[in-house]
């Protein structure tokens, strides 16, 4: 079984496997969103001035497509959606999609970011935590994991507003545009993945440095440095990859909140909006695009990682 | 599959460091010398826990004044002998509203992770006991709940029903049942090859009754160790929703309506939002420490990542 994995045959299947099975992850996501939303109630009501006539109501709902059974909707919906179309959104008066889109660059800015404040804050002290187990430096490491795991994003950017913006005057509270508002909104979220990469590199570590090949490294007399980083943190980096894709999707998650925090013209602060404002095209089209991405990106790390690593399963 | 030597075969998703392991070269020296240390984590974790569920529970009796009583005479206090975490805006007792606001916070997450615990953990063991159509369709919808972040699909769903407090539960657990259902599938789908289930099997018990005499007991502590790792994660998405304005309504105060309304005065009054913050904070953090020593006693290869 771990030889059939270098022939190209099982990797093709492999690979058209998972992004079979990724569309039809995606596809579902957006038959139960469609589903759901259309358990909101009735947008008309927020459409049309307060005067309107239920006439009036039962001709826009007409002409909205919505007094079809839902089953009718969405296929409709489907239809469209395989031409690129997700609808209009009532609010912006523009397809939907392209209000998704235009805010999407803000959000994968903050959420990139975040990712690499979390990796340049958790790989290191993952490394360092392992091979220094059990010293202060360990202690210290994993306080940090510990904090940052039980403290939302959302809290922590209040805290580093109230240091940095209130006592020190250092950086702005919120806005979008320079540099100088990207450090705490990227802090804030950076925070909680950096726990949780630190805690992976520090046991993938501990894992590689026990294993037979790294002491055959040093009895060799390489130096602990190149074992450290050439050997052993290369093969305790495959966990953290696919670790880091997981953690974009929770940085979306966290990102609603932050956005809201720091006004920052994002797709969570979209969702929200669209949500308390019944507009059903753009949390549509905006959770569609989430997942589209985040299951893309695992996908992708899948496939890199049955490439890296043959001894995977697959299939 | 079957493993003569009765050793479970572990089926993990993606291939994952798991735990730690006591083979390292490097750090071969002072391996236990932290040992106190986890042993001090631990009982500092149990305290908080006690103190706060007892804090939070007896609220209605030990809390100093009522929640929800606006007193405008005293409005915006800082911390003192009289208010031990100050006022905030309409004069209410922070203490009071903290430990009211966790009896909500805590009732909410206890309940959706028991929920969604029972739920996933059900399906989970159906589905890789009885495999097929029912396995199938089950592990698909947890790819759904698994393509989007938990926030983002709880913010949907409460969009749609609403927010009162029952249906906050219902979202909280819909939205992570599908880390048990995973879990527990693949701890099924090994047990199922062990030799007493083809043993039960042979002496013609009914598959409902192998499920339940088994089945069960053997992934009980794996359930355990997944529940309460969970629940500091329920604590913070409740937090954040109700952060969001979409989570517990008023009157009932929680932590994150709390931490949100003393977000306009960051500036005079920063007790109003930090205080609930840190006791937040604490609560979940101990969750999860008690979670890691759970894990680390009751199923030490379980991978800290889903």
């Amino acid at each position: 079984m771990h030889r059939k994995a270098r022939e190209p045959s099982v990797m093709t299947r492999f690979i058209f496997f998972r992004t079979q099975q990724a569309l039809v992850t995606v596809f579902l996501v957006t038959a139960i969103i469609f589903v759901i939303i259309r358990l909101v109630g009735d947008p008309t009501h927020l459409m049309l001035p307060p005067e309107a006539t239920e006439a009036d109501r039962a001709l826009l709902r007409d002409e909205m497509g919505l007094s079809d059974p839902i089953p009718i909707q969405y296929l409709r919906f489907v239809g469209d959606l395989v031409q690129g179309d997700m609808g209009t959104s009532y609010r912006f008066r523009r397809p939907a999609l392209d209000v998704v889109m235009e805010r999407l660059g803000a959000t994968l800015l903050l959420t990139s970011l975040s990712l690499g404040v979390g990796t340049l804050v958790g790989i290191p002290l993952g490394v360092a935590s392992a091979v220094r187990r059990d010293t202060v430096v360990d202690i210290l490491a994993k306080g940090v994991a510990i904090f940052g795991q039980a403290a939302p994003p959302f809290l922590l950017a209040l805290l580093l507003v109230r240091l940095f913006s209130v006592e020190l005057r250092w950086l702005p509270t919120s806005g979008y545009g320079s540099f100088s508002n990207l450090i705490l909104p990227a802090l804030a979220l950076g925070w909680y993945s950096a726990a949780g990469i630190l805690r992976l590199t520090r046991s993938s570590m501990l894992e590689v440095l026990g294993s037979e090949y790294v002491k055959m490294a040093r009895i060799k007399g390489l130096p602990a440095h190149v074992v450290i980083y050439k050997h052993a943190l290369k093969n305790a980096s495959l966990p953290v990859l696919t670790f880091m894709a997981l953690q974009f999707g929770i940085l979306m998650g966290g990102a609603v909140a932050i956005e809201a925090i720091f006004a920052w013209p994002g797709v969570g602060k979209l969702i929200l909006d669209s949500i308390s404002n019944l507009d059903y095209a753009v949390v549509q089209a905006a959770v569609t695009v989430s997942a589209l991405i985040f299951v893309g990106l695992n996908l992708a790390v899948d496939i890199l990682y049955a490439i890296i690593d043959p001894r995977i399963r697959l299939g | 599959m079957v493993d003569e030597t009765g050793e479970r075969p572990r089926h993990v998703d993606v291939p994952v460091a798991t735990g730690v392991t006591d083979t390292s070269v490097a750090v071969k020296a002072g391996q236990r010398s932290t040992f106190w240390l986890k042993k001090l984590q631990v009982g500092f974790a149990l305290c908080v826990v006690l103190v706060v569920i007892v804090a939070c529970a007896l609220s209605d009796v030990l809390a100093p004044y009522d929640p929800i009583a606006i007193s405008l005479g005293a409005t915006l206090q800082p911390p003192s002998a009289e208010h031990w975490l100050g006022t905030d805006q309409l004069g209410r007792d922070i203490l009071s509203r903290i430990m009211k606001g966790g009896q909500v916070s805590l009732l909410v997450a206890f309940t959706a992770v028991f929920l969604a615990g029972v739920i996933g953990g059900l399906v989970g063991v159906i589905a890789g006991y009885v495999g097929g159509v029912f396995d199938a369709v089950a592990m698909r919808l947890a790819d759904v709940q698994f393509a989007l972040p938990a926030v983002i699909l709880a913010l949907v769903l409460v969009g749609a029903v609403g927010s009162s407090l029952f249906n906050l539960v219902i979202v909280l657990s819909l939205a992570n049942w599908a880390r048990f259902a995973r879990v527990l599938r693949s701890e099924t789908l090994s047990l199922r090859e062990r030799g007493f289930v083809e043993l039960a099997k042979l002496s013609d018990a009914s598959t409902t009754r192998i499920v339940l005499r088994h089945i069960l007991p053997n992934v009980m502590s794996t359930f355990i160790v997944l529940a309460t790792l969970d629940i500091g994660i329920i604590i913070i998405l409740e937090a954040t929703l109700s952060f969001l304005g979409l989570g517990v309504q008023p009157p009932y105060p929680s932590w994150g309506t709390m931490i949100a309304d003393g977000r306009a005065f960051l500036e005079q009054a920063w007790w109003i939002s930090i205080f609930p913050g840190v006791v937040l904070i604490l609560t979940v953090l101990s969750g999860n420490i008690l979670g890691d020593a759970a894990r680390d006693r009751l199923s030490p290869t379980l991978s800290t990542k889903w």
